[in-house]
């Protein structure tokens, strides 16, 4: 069995910007959950999940040494801070979008 | 001065950073450089617009009250200051610290301005815009207000070395900022790539000021950062093998973690393997974090390689206007009619000749920031604000769409109110790439 848990209990997270391209870096708190992090939180899964804002491509590259991810998110900006109608162009609160995600953690996992 | 050990605070990590934290690194840190980092590519296009509007402007604002700030207990303390505050303007910007260490009665104070980051005359309609699809800068419809390549450690070093109590750029590669006064200390190869990628390692934990010190890290019941009204800037204690150890006063609020660490680590930053400045192609990838005491961490091993052939380019164009209007809905059944009052103006708005497509409204307090990314979920709030936003080179066109939001409040849903609109100057920036050989930076020296 596993249960629903959301990014945001297991891992910290920072946006930044650079033109129409956000890059989010994901830090497991705890080295035991980066495996189920890693695993779960693909590039794939999260295009998918914000299909209407990242109209790009989604990279990920892996720090396992410091158990974090970093994704780029490709024209994922709304235009960039710029040309972007929206009040944060630059993007900054991406960090909790991804965040919001959830996980399925296995019962016999804390 | 050391050699085998050196000692450099930030004071600012964006154009509108706090001061006092920076005049408490300059009295007690005992900095060998105090480093201000202000510029942005907006910050940067900005500037080129004050310097278009008024040739004796377009440095930092805020240049002159930093200065009083710190100058005096930088002089106390044997510290040098290095910032890129003269943004679109170093030789202004040079003259206002000068008249600052006048006003001070600090004689004999010098300024080095670093020059030759302006390459806007060097530009010309078949310029290829990388990140604008490959078109050239002709098939930009907009008025270009500046271009300015990214300098690195070549062009900051020979001011360094004359010695100057400031040192005062435009446009560099921020890490640089940093960098090249480790360079001048520990007399570093310019082809030690391994060494030039941790040191621009440490510049780059470094530029963004508290965002390393629990500045931008809060989130309550999760991390916890003490004291954050009192955050203080980091400090770097760097050795002459480029690892460092990154700490803050004792006295600041604030901390210094892995965590902290980490998060500024990748900030703005693609593939770890390669972060591109001018100065080597750096590889944070390899880094290694050790928390070395209670807010020390230790850094080290980062990479590097042999450094871009060429230097990108930023090319500020006008971007006419950004007009936002609001209006507040609240108590019972706000949402509805904050909805409704939305339905309303798009009805409105999409009839102008010309507005429809160009505009975009928003619920604050229902789904606004993350709107494009998760569509109204159809959620309750009893405090609503509608927010229209739309950019144009006509101001005649936005204050129509002002105009509607502000008749929202008689003729609209129920009980609408706190109309706010406000119409500000935008930029739009363009980057392209130049050759080395085609820049040549100067350094002219200052005294008070």
């Amino acid at each position: 069995m596993s249960r629903k848990v959301p990014l945001h209990d297991l891992a910290h997270a920072r946006a930044g910007d650079k033109g129409n391209t956000s890059n989010v870096s994901v830090w497991a708190y705890d080295p035991g959950d980066y495996p189920l992090i890693k695993d779960q939180l693909t590039p794939e899964r999260i295009k998918a999940a914000f299909p209407k804002l990242i109209t790009g491509d989604v990279v990920r590259y892996e720090l396992d040494h410091l158990h974090g991810l970093n994704f780029v998110l490709g024209e994922a900006l709304e235009g960039g801070v710029n040309t972007s109608l929206g009040l944060d162009s630059h993007g900054k609160s991406w960090s909790f979008l991804v965040l919001g995600l959830e996980l399925d953690v296995p019962d016999n996992l804390a | 001065m050391t050699t085998d050990l050196m000692r450099m605070g930030s004071g600012a990590g964006f154009s509108s950073d706090r001061l006092g934290p920076a005049v408490d690194l300059a009295k007690q840190a005992e900095l060998d450089w105090l480093v201000f980092e202000t510029i942005g590519e907006r910050t940067l296009a900005f500037g080129h617009r004050d310097r278009l509007a008024n040739p004796s402007r377009g440095y930092n604002p805020q240049l002159a009250a930093r200065m009083r700030g710190v100058l005096q207990p930088c002089r106390d303390q044997g510290t040098r200051i290095m910032t890129n505050m003269g943004v679109a303007n170093v030789e202004a910007a040079a003259e206002v610290v000068i008249n600052v260490a006048r006003e001070l009665g600090m004689k004999g104070l010098k300024v080095a301005a670093v020059m030759g980051d302006e390459v806007t005359e060097q530009l010309n309609d078949d310029t290829v815009l990388f990140d604008y699809g490959g078109r050239t800068l002709g098939e930009v419809d907009r008025p270009l207000v500046g271009a300015n390549a990214y300098l690195g450690i070549d062009a900051i070093l020979p001011a360094v070395e004359t010695g100057a109590d400031v040192v005062i750029t435009g446009r560099v590669a921020d890490p640089s900022l940093f960098l090249a006064p480790i360079v001048n200390q520990f007399g570093w190869a310019r082809d030690d790539w391994a060494k030039l990628g941790q040191g621009t390692l440490v510049g780059h934990l470094m530029e963004c000021g508290m965002q390393i010190t629990g500045g931008y890290f809060a989130d309550p019941g999760r991390k916890h950062v003490p004291r954050p009204a009192e955050c203080g800037y980091p400090i770097a204690a760097i050795n002459a093998d480029g690892g460092a150890e990154i700490t803050k006063l004792e006295t600041a609020g604030g901390m210094v973690n892995m965590a902290t660490v980490k998060e500024q680590l990748m900030y703005e930053v693609h593939d770890p393997t390669r972060y591109l400045t001018p100065d080597v192609t750096a590889d944070f990838s390899t880094a290694r974090l050790n928390e070395s005491g209670q807010d020390r961490v230790r850094v080290a091993s980062a990479g590097g390689t042999e450094r871009p052939k060429q230097l990108k380019v930023t090319v500020g164009f006008d971007g006419g206007l950004l007009g936002e209007a609001e209006v507040s809905y609240a108590g019972v059944n706000a949402a509805a009619r904050a909805r409704l009052a939305a339905d309303i103006l798009r009805q409105r708005l999409d009839d102008v000749p010309g507005m429809a497509g160009q505009y975009r409204v928003d619920l604050i307090g229902l789904n606004s920031v993350h709107g494009t990314a998760k569509p109204d979920a159809g959620g309750e709030s009893q405090d609503v604000r509608v927010r229209a936003a739309m950019r144009s080179m006509d101001r005649d066109t936005i204050e129509t769409m002002l105009w509607e939001v502000e008749a929202m409040l008689c003729c609209g849903p129920a009980g609408g109110g706190g109309y706010r609109g406000q119409i500000t100057p935008g930029v739009v920036t363009h980057s392209t790439m130049i050759d080395r050989d085609a820049i040549s930076s100067r350094v002219k020296v200052y005294e008070a």
